[in-house]
């Protein structure tokens, strides 16, 4: 997993609740045996339609949203499936943070492991920031270490993250090589448990 | 006398491998399941890294999502067929036992583990599926994870999790003659909303969970993540026990009775303290029916969509899958039209969901214009069902009667609802596009499911039954 310590990006504000990880990549595109590739596919169905053209209504398809690199969403973000696709899509597709008042667990989890900025905000806040964002020239930089947003206008919001979460994406830790210099503990469990 | 603690604080205070504070405690993991559709890239990462699979012993895989649930020895789908391939491959590789498609142990992997008995008491289970929540049944402590969690289990054979809270979602009284335990956990999720379990493990209680067979738990801990939890579990009891014994991966004999004991003793605690407690009344549960596009979206068959008006919160959200479902405001479920009737999932495909659905569509037709599938949830369900003459009562009926796997739950194989069609499916899961492109979802019991088929719209089992309808 690549560190980040900060980022700055443009805005895509998707302004739905409880978007849920078979909207994030439908299933068709969960054949595929490689981690890589996905981006093309991230909200596939409301990216296109029948024929594979592009919904002109959808604003992720618009020009001024070209290289967005934060997602605004609404509450519960990325529930159902635990497909770890969908982390893997956004990233691949460019999304580096995600700011939701609240995130599905088993999400959050996988989006971590891959290196995605997840950030819980006040529901007024995103409100706020979404308006800002509708027309497409809006831009945030995050700084994980201060845990701070700043926008263009130089006003900064606060944010909370667990510390050890902070310290994995700073680093880019990978968790295996982590838990394998424990292994003597596991041994040890092991043994003690007859498992 | 020491605190007295819930059968979640057991399991995972025996688990604990090493803790440190202000870190995630790192847990063994007792049981993992897999399937071939989020493993693939584990098993390519460990080869990159050059590791092992810790414990193949405590690894078993199946075939479930993609399968052909008719002619199963044509996949027409190159990219399906070469991802299975990669499973038995990976499996050959690393040691790892593999129920594949054409073996007797195959089927869902949620149908399987409690099956074989692989699932038990106590036990921490994962598989890379969020459906995996449904072994709580058993008082074991099963949750979903990700691709990457399935790599980490499978080169450590433990995960770093942080100790979750407890919920418990108290059912009081009884379930009235008629509802069933799909009726029961839609409820639940109508009334307390997708994500009221989000950072929790649920702990189902109460007299109607007591009473519930062991195969309605499995349907209320199944969807658990449908309410935000990544686990729910009951505590065990005798019956617990019973449904274990004599299954292929459970101790016998002596040391079956012995095991039972420590099973028994993981009951949560008379006095045991929650970090939450949410309580429904099972007497006032009617039949469900999902009408949107998330299981919350869900009301009484007695009840309407909502009326626009009358909603407070995101309003958007509820025009949006009023519109995509095709209904109106305020539009009486009773007069919902389907196309499409799927029994079958991790949710409602056991033996004992067919004999319910069974004995709705004996002796009956399904409507005309009507596609009606049954899949059951494993080779040997199938095999059993067809001992009772399950088969016939389905076929006889105008049911497709189909090999086991995943199926047209999440469509991944050929079995889809087409753009447009409209499907009462006895599936944990309504999102847009499920089923497919375009298709709308009906979550519903599988008693509700087969009356639906007979009506060709939805209508009160219960009714349905007496034969009076209105
Ligand atoms: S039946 Fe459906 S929900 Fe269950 S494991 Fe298969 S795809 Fe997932």
């Amino acid at each position: 997993m690549e560190a980040i310590k900060e980022h700055k990006g443009l805005v895509f504000p998707l302004n739905r609740t409880n978007i849920d990880t078979d909207q994030i990549i439908p299933k068709q595109f969960l054949k595929r045996i490689e981690r890589t590739g996905f981006g093309q596919f991230v909200f596939y169905n409301w990216r296109f339609d029948d024929n594979g053209n592009k919904r002109e209504d959808f604003d992720l398809n618009k020009a001024q949203f070209a290289g967005a690199s934060v997602l605004l969403a609404g509450e519960n973000f990325g529930c159902g499936s635990s497909r770890e696709h969908a982390p893997w899509a956004l990233l691949d597709y460019g999304f580096k943070v995600i700011i939701a008042p609240s995130f599905a667990d088993i999400f959050y989890n996988n989006a971590l492991k891959n290196g995605i900025i997840l950030i819980k905000m006040e529901e007024s806040q995103i409100t706020e920031w979404m308006k800002e964002a509708e027309n497409g020239a809006f831009y945030l930089s995050v700084d994980l270490e201060k845990q701070e947003i700043q926008d263009d206008e130089g006003n900064i919001v606060h944010f909370d993250i667990p510390s050890y979460h902070k310290e994995k994406l700073i680093n880019g830790w990978d968790d295996i090589a982590l838990t394998l210099l424990n292994e003597d503990k596991i041994k040890a469990y092991e043994e003690a448990t007859q498992a | 006398m020491s605190k007295p603690k819930t059968v979640i604080e057991k399991i995972w205070e025996k688990h604990v491998v090493y803790q440190e504070s202000g870190k995630p405690d790192l847990i063994y993991i007792d049981q993992h399941l897999i399937h071939e559709v989020t493993s693939p890239q584990a098993f390519e990462g460990l080869r990159l890294n050059n590791r092992k699979v810790r414990r193949p012993d405590l690894t078993f895989a199946t075939m479930d999502h993609n399968v052909p649930t008719k002619d199963r020895d044509v996949v027409k789908d190159e990219i399906s067929r070469k991802q299975m391939e990669t499973l038995r491959k990976n499996c050959e590789d690393f040691g790892i036992k593999l129920a594949d498609m054409f073996h007797p142990d195959q089927g869902i992997v949620h149908v399987i583990g409690p099956q074989l008995g692989l699932t038990q008491p106590g036990k921490t289970i994962v598989c890379g599926d969020s459906h995996t929540s449904t072994h709580g049944a058993f008082g074991a402590l099963a949750f979903g994870i990700g691709t990457s969690e399935v790599e980490h289990v499978l080169a450590t054979q433990t995960l770093m999790q942080e100790k979750p809270k407890t919920l418990n979602v108290y059912v009081k009284g009884d379930l009235g003659p008629g509802v069933t335990a799909k009726d029961l956990i839609l409820a639940i999720i109508a009334k307390f909303g997708v994500k009221f379990g989000t950072g929790y493990v649920m702990e189902y209680t109460g007299e109607a969970i007591r009473n519930l067979s062991m195969e309605g738990r499995m349907t209320v801990c199944n969807m658990s993540i449908e309410g935000g939890a990544r686990a729910g579990l009951i505590s065990p009891d005798e019956k617990t026990v019973e449904f274990l014994r004599g299954r292929e991966y459970v101790p016998k004999g002596d040391a079956f009775d012995e095991i039972a004991k420590d099973w028994l003793a993981l009951a949560t605690d008379e006095g045991a303290v929650y970090d939450k407690t949410v309580v429904i009344n099972a007497e006032e549960v009617e039949p469900q029916v999902s009408w949107g596009t998330n299981p919350s979206m869900c009301v009484p068959i007695s009840g309407t969509t909502p009326s626009l008006e009358s909603v407070k919160e995101h309003k958007e959200d509820v025009k949006r899958a009023l519109e995509y479902m095709g209904l109106e405001e305020s539009q009486p479920i009773t007069s919902i039209e389907i196309d499409h009737v799927f029994i079958g999932s991790c949710t409602n495909s056991r033996l004992r969901d067919l004999q319910n659905a069974a004995e709705i569509i004996k002796g009956r037709k399904v409507k005309d214009g009507i596609k009606a599938i049954v899949v059951p949830g494993s080779f040997s369900v199938k095999l059993e069902a067809e001992k009772l003459g399950l088969d016939q009562v389905f076929l006889d009926a105008g049911f497709e009667w189909r090999d086991s796997g995943c199926s047209m739950c999440l469509g991944m194989n050929d079995d889809i609802v087409p753009a447009g069609g409209r499907c009462a499916s006895t599936s944990n899961r309504n999102f847009e596009g499920r089923q497919g492109n375009g298709a709308r979802t009906h979550l519903v019991s599988p008693e509700m499911a087969a009356a639906a088929a007979v009506e060709g719209r939805f209508v009160d089992v219960r009714k349905f039954k007496s034969g009076v309808l209105n």
